[in-house]
């Protein structure tokens, strides 16, 4: 025997600690649906098998829940079960001697808050709430439900004018998607169960860029009817896009100079190459939208005439007014905020940063697309200040890391306090509050409190304020449309309460989201619209899928997009990301597990054929 | 075409072919359990898996295609292995009591089990403290599901109406109702056809026999039975005896050893219902502007239940006339009764349906025109009748033919055709050229609407009457889809039939059970053949019919027979307009 021993893991331990991993990634692929009593018990389980076995609560009282939960499961337990669970709970959480027993307790308890229905109706009629309503995670997950897997077959086929037909579907605009699209369907997808999820969104790039121009399906015969739709971003873009294939008349009418939204006004050149949007704005519009730029809706045509001229409306607004800080200085000249930078940047009005320092407030995406378009204008220094840690930044890790690899200073936990500024009213620096991370808040963020350290001066030449967006209420006041912590307020169907042919979606209603749901906004919209005019036009693309190979995948590498050199990058708005090379794509797309033939994706509600 | 290798021996089928299939046609079977050819193809079971070179896993041969060169093995020993562990996975969730259940000898998870030589249990026995609904002609038997997901494919893809559902999921994934809590408070039609493309007894008919067996004992009851033209087609099959020795007076026979005191035929009361909604449809047709249009058959309670359901609008386009089953019932409690001269609530009316919905019919508050008691007390299906048959030891092959009883016993070939779809359109087509021009048509003057389409339009010239533009339809889905035409005016038509099973009763979810066939055709064309050879082909010629009218009814759409033989369809509910959830 000797003294000490130096510690090596067992083969044992090196194999449970792949396990442990494997472990993540499978709940990483949970589908949305399932049962979530069972998932507790299934937790609370993986929980009790952690437990040291020292105290009563953990050793005993975790298995007499899962036992409990079981009853309830099995449609043996009554409504006292429910009762005990809870007590013995609360219990737990009071008495375990440390975290293995009180959290998995307090994973309990929370369920029991959250999903209390859940435990109700499997006592009381021994059944479930929860259901796979779609089989196909990516699709699940996909807020227009796009045909992921039938596009991501349809790429690995070389066809990739009919997936772009087929994404169209469903999404008209597989273009934009394919280089911005924040890509939820990637989050649970199947594959993270044996490596990791599809490059969906890399896929889908592909096929946009090598399908060359794809016709758009014929226009049912005209309506008669007519529909205006207020704000030419991408959810106003696809209702308007879906009503005319459907053969009504829709006019768009549109604040800007342009036509895009978020998408030319929100989005650099850089991420999103303005020559792509244009031209999936002009295929949209090449089904006969009428368009009317640069009029502004309670102001220049007034909202009721709209309402009398049209039979339905549909507000996609949009979130274009920026939020402000409230801090001192803030008024000061050379203080601006990220909305009017991007603004003015896409309409070709580009600022000129030469040689400037420039300090950047906030922590999300538009914050890092200020960051990187600062760069790009020439400045000497960039510095993104956040009052929170990097990984609370709401921003993509990727945004974050590609604004940093372009040279761009990351300050987090240090709080703005105040806006210096010279005798000429300019400012001069951003004053910041060092901060010390603390305990969480409801939502399990840890909250940043003021640490015990000096301010610190950041000189700037100028700053600009990324802190989100609101929506331009203004001119709708009136109208009677509701308005609730400064959104508008619509039902799940996208019609507006109280007002008969009202319609709205997108930004203006969630507050600042992402293109793809706005997308499906417009699309919801746009099927609810059909109905209210007292048709029922179905949209559905004649496409065959490809059959799958048979079921066997081993373990292989996702292929990801590259970006072109950070340093050669930084000094253009040309587009930063390289597709996926031929043989990068139909590799990857073979990785692809199918789920819309494997599991219940060949069952009724797999695919979704018409809407 | 595509080449490959099964078990040794070189198979070309075309493209597209699955494993299963190009495996059968060169005679090599590969067991299934799960899969139904076009209806239920996912793959579920995993007993068809197959051995194919160059891939590390067994693939399932029913759902996937044939590749160039694909080298199969559907018998190698890891594809053996996994046949037996995935059949005894089933076997842990399944309430193996074979001899308490009526699949027993019908059962594809028992053949497949004594195929596989399993004996004794390798798992722990995992079965749901469940308690099963008995309430519904249909009922379900949670631990005898195997979960293959066939009744919610037929329920969808044939039938159109989503009653089944997958459940929930993770290991308590199991099949329920979709939209209402239990069957009873959903729009389910008890079509049936859940239970006989069930491949196990998961689903069954509620076992009504004991009921009637009671009866039978019962010194004051006087037993009338009714049996159906498709019952006829289809009641020996068990027996394996041909349609053509196992005739209707042979199941008289055995139907008088068990101690019926009446046997009478559903054929008269079909001749009956054809008289009276011929008339009505005449009186339609002659005061057009008063009706709406079209007019639709009544006779099948699924159908019924589906108008009711899902197009209530349409209720009101019912025939009034009462379906043969409980014209016969009403009959035999009124005028048959006052002919004995016994208390109508002394007479039992069992009544020998191909039809499970059948029994719902019979339980309708509006169905008890004679006394307080339902006009039909006992309805059972074909299965049933032939479960009653083997507990007595009735052997049919021994039997000799007895006829019908008088008068309730006589029916013409329009009748017996009412079991098949287009049957009571040619049938009433018969009589209502007859009721208009005073002669009879050829009887096989309107074989345009017969068939096995699932929908099917014809438009006859009547002399004096002009043209009559008729449809057939049978299944529900292609019911749906026809109620949607004329929603959206896109078709018009005078008159409709409506059968809610493939193929009219000779297919319904009352007969006997064969997994895997469809047999609605062959057992139609038996009565087709009946109608071919019948004596009679005029419902308006049943001797015992006319004797009806002269002695007791007077004339069709009398004051009488609407008391008896006609229903108000609005006179209950569906539960969807009880608002019930």
């Amino acid at each position: 025997m000797s003294r000490l021993d130096i510690k090596t893991p067992s083969k044992a331990q090196t194999v449970v600690d792949n396990l442990y991993r494997d472990v993540e990634r499978r709940i990483a692929a949970s589908p949305p649906g399932l049962c979530p009593v069972d998932m507790s018990l299934t937790f609370l389980q993986l929980c009790h098998a952690q437990s040291c076995g020292k105290c009563v609560p953990c050793r005993i009282g975790l298995g007499q829940l899962s036992k409990l939960i079981a009853q309830v499961l099995d449609g043996t337990g009554t409504m006292d079960t429910v009762a005990i669970i809870e007590k013995t709970a609360r219990n737990i959480v009071n008495t375990a001697d440390c975290a293995i027993g009180r959290d998995a307790a307090r994973l309990v308890l929370d369920g029991m808050e959250g999903f209390r229905d859940d435990y109700e109706e499997h006592v009381q009629h021994h059944r479930c709430l929860a259901g796979l309503e779609n089989p196909v995670p990516c699709v699940a997950l996909c807020p227009a439900g796009v045909d992921i897997p039938g596009y991501v077959a349809l790429v690995k086929a070389g066809r990739y004018a009919d997936a772009v037909r087929l994404i169209r579907k469903d999404n008209p605009l597989p273009i934009s998607c394919a280089y911005i699209c924040e890509h939820p369907c990637e989050a649970r997808c199947r594959r993270n169960m044996i490596d990791d999820a599809i490059n969906i969104r890399g896929l889908k790039r592909y096929a946009v860029d090598h399908a060359g121009i794809v016709p758009n399906p014929p226009c049912a015969p005209a309506t008669g009817k007519k529909v205006a739709i207020i704000g030419g971003g991408p959810s106003g873009l696809s209702c308007a896009y879906y009503l005319t294939l459907m053969g009504h008349k829709v006019t768009i009418y549109e604040e800007k100079k342009k036509l895009g939204g978020m998408l030319r006004y929100g989005i650099p050149n850089y991420r999103f190459p303005r020559a792509k949007l244009d031209e999936e704005i002009e295929s949209i519009l090449s089904t006969g939208i009428e368009v009317y730029t640069g009029i502004t809706v309670g102001r220049d045509v007034t909202f009721d005439r709209l309402q009398q001229e049209y039979d339905c409306l549909y507000i996609a607004i949009g979130a274009h007014t920026d939020k402000k800080t409230g801090i001192e200085g803030e008024n000061s000249k050379n203080v601006m905020s990220a909305v009017e930078m991007l603004r003015a940047i896409g309409d070709d009005e580009m600022p000129d940063f030469t040689g400037k320092q420039i300090v950047v407030i906030g922590g999300g995406n538009v914050a890092m697309d200020v960051t990187r378009s600062s760069i790009r204008l020439g400045a000497k220094k960039v510095t993104c200040v956040y009052r929170r840690r990097q990984e609370d930044m709401t921003a993509l890790p990727d945004e974050v890391d590609g604004a940093i690899a372009e040279g761009a200073e990351v300050m987090c936990l240090d709080a703005p306090v105040r806006i210096e500024v010279d005798k000429n009213g300019c400012a001069a620096a951003l004053w910041v509050q060092p901060q010390i991370i603390g305990e969480a808040d409801k939502a399990g963020r840890p909250r940043p409190n003021k640490a015990s350290l000096p301010e610190i001066r950041i000189p700037a030449d100028i700053v600009v304020v990324a802190i989100g967006q609101g929506i331009e209420t203004q001119g709708f006041e009136q109208t009677g449309i509701p308005i609730k912590r400064g959104t508008f307020v619509a039902e799940s169907s996208a019609h507006v309460d109280n007002m008969d042919n009202v319609f709205a979606g997108g930004d203006c209603v969630t507050g600042p989201a992402s293109a793809i749901r706005a997308i499906a906004a417009g699309k919801v919209a746009a099927a609810n619209i059909d109905e209210h005019l007292g048709y029922r036009h179905e949209i559905e693309v004649d496409i065959d899928i490809p059959a799958p190979l048979l079921n066997n995948r081993p373990p292989h590498g996702r292929i990801n997009t590259t970006e072109r050199d950070a340093f050669e990058r930084r000094c253009d708005f040309e587009d930063i990301e390289c597709g996926l090379t031929e043989e990068g794509a139909c590799t990857e797309a073979s990785r692809c597990l199918r789920c819309d033939h494997f599991g219940y994706g060949i069952f009724k509600g797999g695919r979704i054929v018409k809407w | 075409m595509v080449t490959l290798t099964i078990d040794q021996k070189t198979v070309t089928v075309p493209e597209g072919t699955t494993i299963l299939e190009a495996a059968q046609s060169v005679h090599i079977d590969i067991p299934t359990l799960c899969y139904l050819k076009d209806i239920n193809e996912i793959g579920a079971c995993r007993i068809c898996m197959v051995e194919v070179d160059g891939y590390d896993r067994l693939v399932p041969s029913c759902d996937n295609v044939v590749s160039e060169g694909m080298t199969v093995h559907t018998n190698s020993p890891r594809v053996r292995e996994a046949r037996r562990v995935n059949l005894r996975l089933l076997l842990a969730q399944h309430d193996s009591l074979c001899t308490q259940c009526t699949r027993s000898g019908n059962c594809k998870l028992q053949q497949l089990t004594n195929d596989y030589n399993l004996l004794g249990d390798h798992y722990v026995k995992d079965l749901r403290p469940i308690p099963d609904d008995f309430s519904n002609p249909v009922v379900r038997v949670e631990n005898r599901c195997i979960k293959c997901m066939r009744c919610v494919q037929v329920c969808e893809k044939i039938q159109g109406m989503n009653i089944w559902d997958v459940m929930g999921t993770g290991s308590r994934t199991t099949v329920g109702v979709a939209s209402a809590r239990t069957l009873g408070e959903s729009d389910c039609t008890f079509c049936g056809q859940c239970i006989t493309h069930c491949p196990v007894g998961g689903l069954q008919e509620r076992d009504d026999t004991g009921h009637v067996f009671d009866a039978l004992a019962d010194p004051h009851k006087v037993t009338v039975v009714q049996v159906a033209p498709a019952v006829r087609a289809a009641w020996a099959e068990y027996f394996h005896l041909t349609p053509e020795y196992a005739t209707a007076k042979r199941m008289v026979t055995a139907l008088k050893i068990m101690g019926f005191d009446y046997v009478f035929d559903t054929n008269f009361s079909a001749d009956l219902t054809i008289m009276e909604e011929g008339s009505e449809f005449v009186e339609r047709f002659t005061h057009r502007d008063k009706y709406a249009w079209p007019m639709f058959t009544s006779c099948c309670p699924g159908w019924v239940r589906f108008v009711k359901g899902q197009f209530p609008q349409y209720t009101k386009n019912l025939s009034t006339a009462k379906s043969p089953q409980q014209m016969f019932g009403a009959v035999a409690k009124s005028y048959f009764a006052q002919k004995l001269g016994v208390d109508p609530h002394d007479i039992f009316v069992v009544s020998i349906m191909p039809c499970t919905s059948k029994k719902s019919e019979a339980a309708l508050p509006t169905m008890r025109d004679v006394c307080s008691d339902p006009d039909v007390d006992v309805v059972l299906t074909t299965r049933e009748i032939v479960r009653m048959f083997r507990g007595e030891q009735i052997h049919p092959a021994v039997l000799e033919e007895t006829e019908f009883d008088s008068p309730l016993g006589s029916g013409t070939g329009a009748a017996v055709i009412f079991g098949s779809t287009g049957g009571v359109m040619d049938a009433a087509l018969r009589s209502a050229y007859f009721l208009i021009t005073g002669s009879n048509p050829d009887p096989d003057a309107f074989r345009q609407v017969r068939g096995m389409d699932g929908w099917k339009e014809a438009v006859f010239a009547i002399p004096g009457a002009g043209e009559v533009s008729v449809a057939v339809v049978n299944g529900l889905g292609n019911t749906r889809k026809l109620m949607k035409a004329l929603e959206r005016g896109d078709v018009s038509y005078d008159f409709v039939e409506v059968m809610a099973c493939p193929g009219g009763c000779a297919g319904g979810g009352g007969q006997p059970i064969h997994d895997g066939q469809e047999l609605a055709e062959e057992r139609g064309n038996v009565l087709w053949t009946l109608d071919k050879n019948a004596p009679v082909r005029f419902s308006h010629e049943n001797a015992d019919v006319q004797e009806l009218y002269r002695d007791y009814l007077k004339e069709p759409l009398s004051s009488r027979s609407h008391h008896l033989l006609h229903t108000d369809h609005e006179g209950w509910k569906m539960p969807s307009q009880m608002n019930v959830k």
